[in-house]
């Protein structure tokens, strides 16, 4: 990690000279690119998403997540403060919590059994003093030296982050006037209620789900299931929004109807025909305000909120290597929905997760995206539909969103 | 000895079923699937995980036979994935005594799966708890639910267990 970060950025790589029109692959395929992300991003001054407070609602519950590839605990302690810290021990290293869930009073490693508060505090060493006079740590050894590495951590109406570096701004003002209006017309300060899990690791490196999630181009072509039932569609009103870095991104668009018109004649997989058995599949309400039915909004580094009709999730990325992610998704109503509500939300998960009938169609095309990249590091993928500027668009036909995101990320990893 | 006749015969039908709900998948005979359930039958797959937490969210959830059908027409015809083969394997069948409401059944499972260019790796791992009626003269599931350990699905899980 360190060997990367002191390589000078000039004769590591080069960017193809077309500049936000191309993004070369190997951004997808090498190790010390991959290397340099873990440091410069997800321990950068940006915030993780790590955890819902609804999953920690008591004192001493706790749930273990990643920031980047490490792994964090999220607990709660008895002050009712969240807090965020490596699942490290201080000791020698071991990944001690092996739980993905629980409550605790203290954290003990068990290996030699360190032990630990719910602040990350040191509060255990065995054989501390020695035994009959032999061993012990040493006498200037302080505890309150050797607790576990805390992040700091933000919260804002039930969403927890965190960031391994002090430096992050406000969290508030990481979202930006564009960006926290729509992370609210989600997180409005209702209480939210967990649904369930579902995780997946895909074959393919982790910056690929973000273009995915910033690239309505494909949603109206790849996902004949959107397009059919007018989830998602070329001919409907949307629009890309992003902050003025480019790093975070809304994908927003509205439901239409199942008719064939001239857009829908243009696509060769969209089927007029097709009628549900049984309509309680896909049967949404409205329940936020204004015309949008989706909002997918994209939160530099690791998170996508996602909004399709009724169904609600957080998708978390979890990078595990140059070509290999692990993609996190709770899903999630609020403490107040009716059982019909909540039943509604559960029928539409089905279009979801890795077995998804929507979101299938997208794990497949990042894995076999991959293995195209992987072929050719030194070439470069081609990004110029509708120009090559980075401005927020009022349509679906463009890949605006990704230039944003790579114009940032070329600044953070200053390729 | 009669009632251990029942029971042995009984047995045997469960198996019968299992296999062959078995090979309709494997063979991909996917319109067959929906054939195997009850119209008003409940099919879920769902995580160990969500079990234990009492989280009710499935990976997969139809709540009646038209919406299994529902399932089967949008593999046929609108997802995009790789080809596969699949290879289910049933294991240590559990027959609870049959009542009026029908039998509970539990079953170990393991679904294989092989892509173009890869070796054969474990898709899912769990097991089935299942309750069976009676439908005329056959046995179908009014209710299964495919409990999966495999915390991580190796990327997507396209055809139901």
């Amino acid at each position: 990690m360190e060997t990367a970060t002191q390589k000078s950025p000039q004769n590591f790589r080069q960017w193809p000279s077309e500049g936000l029109g191309r993004v070369p692959y190997w951004v997808y395929t090498d190790p010390e690119v991959y290397a340099l992300e873990q440091t410069r991003i997800f321990s950068g001054p940006y915030w993780n998403y790590v955890a819902l407070e609804a999953e920690i609602p008591k004192p001493g519950d706790f749930v273990r997540s990643h920031v980047g590839e490490r792994p964090v605990i999220v607990v709660r302690d008895k002050s009712g403060a969240v807090n965020v810290m490596l699942n490290r021990c201080a000791h020698r290293g071991v990944q001690f919590c092996r739980t993905n869930w629980g409550n605790t009073r203290s954290f003990t490693c068990p290996y030699h059994q360190w032990s630990y508060d719910l602040k990350g505090n040191l509060t255990g060493v065995p054989f501390r003093r020695g035994v009959n006079g032999n061993g012990g740590m040493p006498e200037d050894f302080d505890p309150a030296q050797n607790g576990l590495t805390r992040l700091k951590v933000a919260a804002r109406h039930g969403v927890i982050f965190a960031s391994f570096e002090s430096a992050a701004p406000p969290f508030e003002e990481y979202l930006g006037p564009a960006m926290l209006p729509y992370f609210d017309r989600v997180f409005d300060g209702r209480e939210l209620r967990v649904l369930g899990y579902s995780r997946q690791r895909i074959p393919a490196n982790w910056k690929l789900m973000f273009e995915n999630i910033k690239d309505p181009y494909h949603a109206s072509l790849l996902h004949v299931f959107l397009v059919t039932f007018g989830l998602f569609r070329a001919d409907q009103p949307s629009a890309v929004k992003m902050d003025q870095d480019g790093m975070h991104c809304v994908l927003i668009s509205s439901k239409g109807d199942q008719t064939l018109n001239a857009t829908t004649k243009d696509m060769k997989n969209f089927r007029a025909d097709f009628k549900l058995s049984d309509p309680r599949l896909l049967d949404p309400v409205r329940e936020f305000p204004g015309a949008a039915t989706v909002v997918m909004q994209t939160l530099w580094p690791n998170i996508i909120i996602q909004q399709q009709s009724n169904t609600l999730a957080m998708r978390h990325l979890v990078p595990r290597g140059p070509e290999l992610f692990d993609l996190m998704w709770t899903f999630f109503g609020y403490a107040d929905d009716t059982p019909e509500m909540t039943q509604r939300r559960l029928r539409q998960a089905n279009l979801m997760g890795p077995a998804g009938l929507v979101s299938i169609d997208d794990g497949e095309v990042m894995e076999f995206s991959q293995q195209g990249v992987r072929q050719r590091p030194g070439s470069a993928g081609l990004l110029e539909m509708d120009g090559r500027g980075t401005d927020d668009k009022e349509h679906m036909v463009t890949e605006a969103a990704i230039r944003a995101f790579y114009k940032h990320y070329r600044e953070v990893m200053e390729f | 000895m009669a009632r251990a006749q029942q029971d042995f015969a009984l047995r045997l039908e469960i198996e019968e079923l299992y296999t062959e709900y078995a090979h309709a998948l494997d063979n991909f005979e996917l319109e067959q699937w929906p054939e195997f359930f009850t119209d008003d039958c409940l099919y879920q797959i769902v995580s160990r995980e969500n079990r234990e937490r009492g989280l009710p969210l499935a990976l997969m959830r139809c709540e009646s036979k038209a919406m299994l059908t529902d399932r089967v027409v949008t593999i046929r015809q609108t997802q995009m994935f790789a080809p596969r083969a699949l290879r289910h394997l049933v294991s240590s069948l559990r027959v609870a005594p049959a009542t009026a409401d029908g039998v509970d059944v539990q079953a170990n499972y393991a679904v294989l799966q092989t892509l173009v260019d890869d070796e054969t790796r474990v898709l899912s791992a769990g097991r089935y708890i299942d309750t069976l009626v009676r439908d005329g003269d056959v046995l179908k599931f009014k209710s299964r639910t495919c409990v999966y350990d495999t915390v991580l699905v190796p990327n997507s899980l396209i055809y139901p267990l």
